[in-house]
């Protein structure tokens, strides 16, 4: 086994640590709003601060890698991937933290409906099971399965334009709350963005295995 | 232009069929890296370059190698003209035990050039390519055997140089030296594409990542992959090479 397999097996576990602390944020989200229980937002916020030291253990694992190793080929590829989705998955997890944040300041005192007509919840479903179906593609190298994700966020995208629609005419009807439903909607542009993200994770396993790069076809030549 | 073409190449040592059905051509003004496992062929085909293995009494070849358009085992061609054309350097740093200034003369003078001041010229610009010129300018009557291993191979690749080559075939010229004495190995190599075609066997994979525009990579007798460095170190064809240079061979 040459010196480098452990090294890269050890950054592919932390990354896909880091992966479910991250879908976890996105899980305990949905069960502070189901359950209105404020203590669960708590945690998520308090997590962000286990996801930003994974982020920077894995980025010193990647350069130490680089700096000893001088991995090539896949694995050159996989700590390269590994560098970008640890980015995307610290900022997934900051969107988290800003949805806690509000669920924390708000949840008790907002009608639970409106919650519901922003489709947050539905959101926050099509996001676990994208991010659970990115680990099972990295930890079983299935780009298929990368590739298929990425077609979910056409969903996300789908329940933010009804979130628009939502905000206009809630804001109408209260006019009062103005300040707290324009926040809700700037939260489903943040989940939406998410599912961005979570689309270039997939590409970054793609690119770790098939050596394809798959974001700005269109530029491409 | 193409200086060097192998067409169909297949050696054997007696019964031992150590290179099979070898296509490659080669670009001017470029560094080619050989690489592959020992014993995969790479040096054989390298010295079939410069018919380094006719000493070998159970050599045999079959197909055509073209250098600057010519069969250079055609019976008309003359080997030790071949070899003017065609530089080596070694593995090991292997300077006759004269002095530097000799070393470097020598080829000239096998060669008939009798012009002292032709020597002279030559001499010093031959180190001057090798840069080695300034290391050894105010001792050029002293032994060769007295510089340092790194210093011995650029004296070597000077000796090289002397004689006009257009092609340098280097042996692993680096495998022997520490890290400094590489580096300007390398350097060199670098610098010395511009004037000629450089082929170069290596096992340092980082070194053949570094200096060469296009890899080979042999197995087993055969030419598995042949392609620009960058492509073939990020994103290799074959899973073979995939397999030897992220070191899971065999």
């Amino acid at each position: 086994m040459p010196a480098i397999e452990p090294e890269l097996q050890a950054l592919k576990e932390n990354l896909l640590d880091m992966l479910s602390l991250v879908r976890n944020q996105l899980t305990k989200c949905k069960k502070a709003i189901q359950k209105k229980d404020l203590s669960i937002a708590e945690e998520v916020i308090a997590d962000e601060r286990k996801v930003n030291v994974q982020e920077l253990a894995i980025d010193r694992d990647c350069e130490s890698i680089l700096a000893l190793y001088t991995p090539v080929a896949t694995d050159l590829r996989l700590v390269l991937a590994t560098l970008k989705i640890t980015n995307d998955l610290e900022r997934i997890g900051d969107n988290a933290k800003s949805l806690a944040r509000f669920l924390k300041d708000n949840l008790r005192d907002i009608p639970g409906t409106w919650i519901e007509k922003y489709n947050i919840e539905a959101m926050l479903d099509v996001l676990t099971s994208m991010l659970k179906d990115m680990g099972e593609a990295l930890h079983t190298a299935d780009t298929k399965l990368a590739r298929h994700t990425t077609k979910h966020d056409e969903q996300l995208n789908k329940y933010n334009r009804e979130a628009y629609k939502t905000a206009a005419e809630l804001i109408k009807e209260h006019p009062e709350s103005g300040k707290i439903l324009l926040t809700l909607f700037s939260l489903t542009r943040d989940l939406e963005r998410a599912g961005d993200l979570t689309k270039n994770i997939a590409e970054e396993i793609v690119f770790h295995i098939e050596a394809k790069v798959m974001k700005h076809k269109k530029d491409q030549k | 232009m193409k200086p060097i073409e192998a067409k169909n190449i297949n050696v054997y040592y007696g019964d031992n069929h150590v290179l099979k059905d070898i296509d490659i051509t080669i670009k001017e003004n470029t560094v080619t890296a050989f690489i592959g496992p020992s014993g995969c062929g790479k040096s054989t085909f390298l010295r079939t370059l410069n018919r380094m293995n006719d000493y070998i009494d159970s050599f045999r070849k079959k197909g055509k190698i073209y250098i600057d358009g010519k069969d250079i085992y055609d019976k008309k061609v003359r080997v030790e003209e071949l070899r003017r054309k065609v530089g080596m350097v070694f593995q090991k740093p292997n300077p006759f035990p004269k002095s530097i200034f000799e070393n470097v003369a020598y080829g000239l003078k096998i060669h008939g050039i009798k012009s002292k001041y032709e020597i002279n010229d030559t001499v010093e610009k031959s180190l001057k390519q090798a840069a080695l010129w300034n290391e050894v300018k105010d001792k050029l009557d002293k032994p060769a055997l007295s510089l340092s291993g790194g210093q011995q191979q650029r004296l070597c690749i000077a000796r090289t140089l002397a004689v006009k080559p257009s092609i340098i075939l280097m042996d692993e010229p680096a495998s022997a030296l520490d890290p400094i004495s590489t580096a300007k190995i390398e350097e060199l190599i670098f610098e010395l594409k511009e004037k000629y075609t450089i082929v170069i066997v290596t096992h340092n994979m980082q070194q053949a990542s570094r200096i060469s525009d296009r890899t080979a990579f042999f197995y087993l007798g055969e030419l598995v992959e042949y392609g620009k460095t960058s492509e073939l170190f990020t994103n290799p064809r074959n899973k073979q090479t995939e397999n030897y240079i992220t070191g899971r061979f065999g």
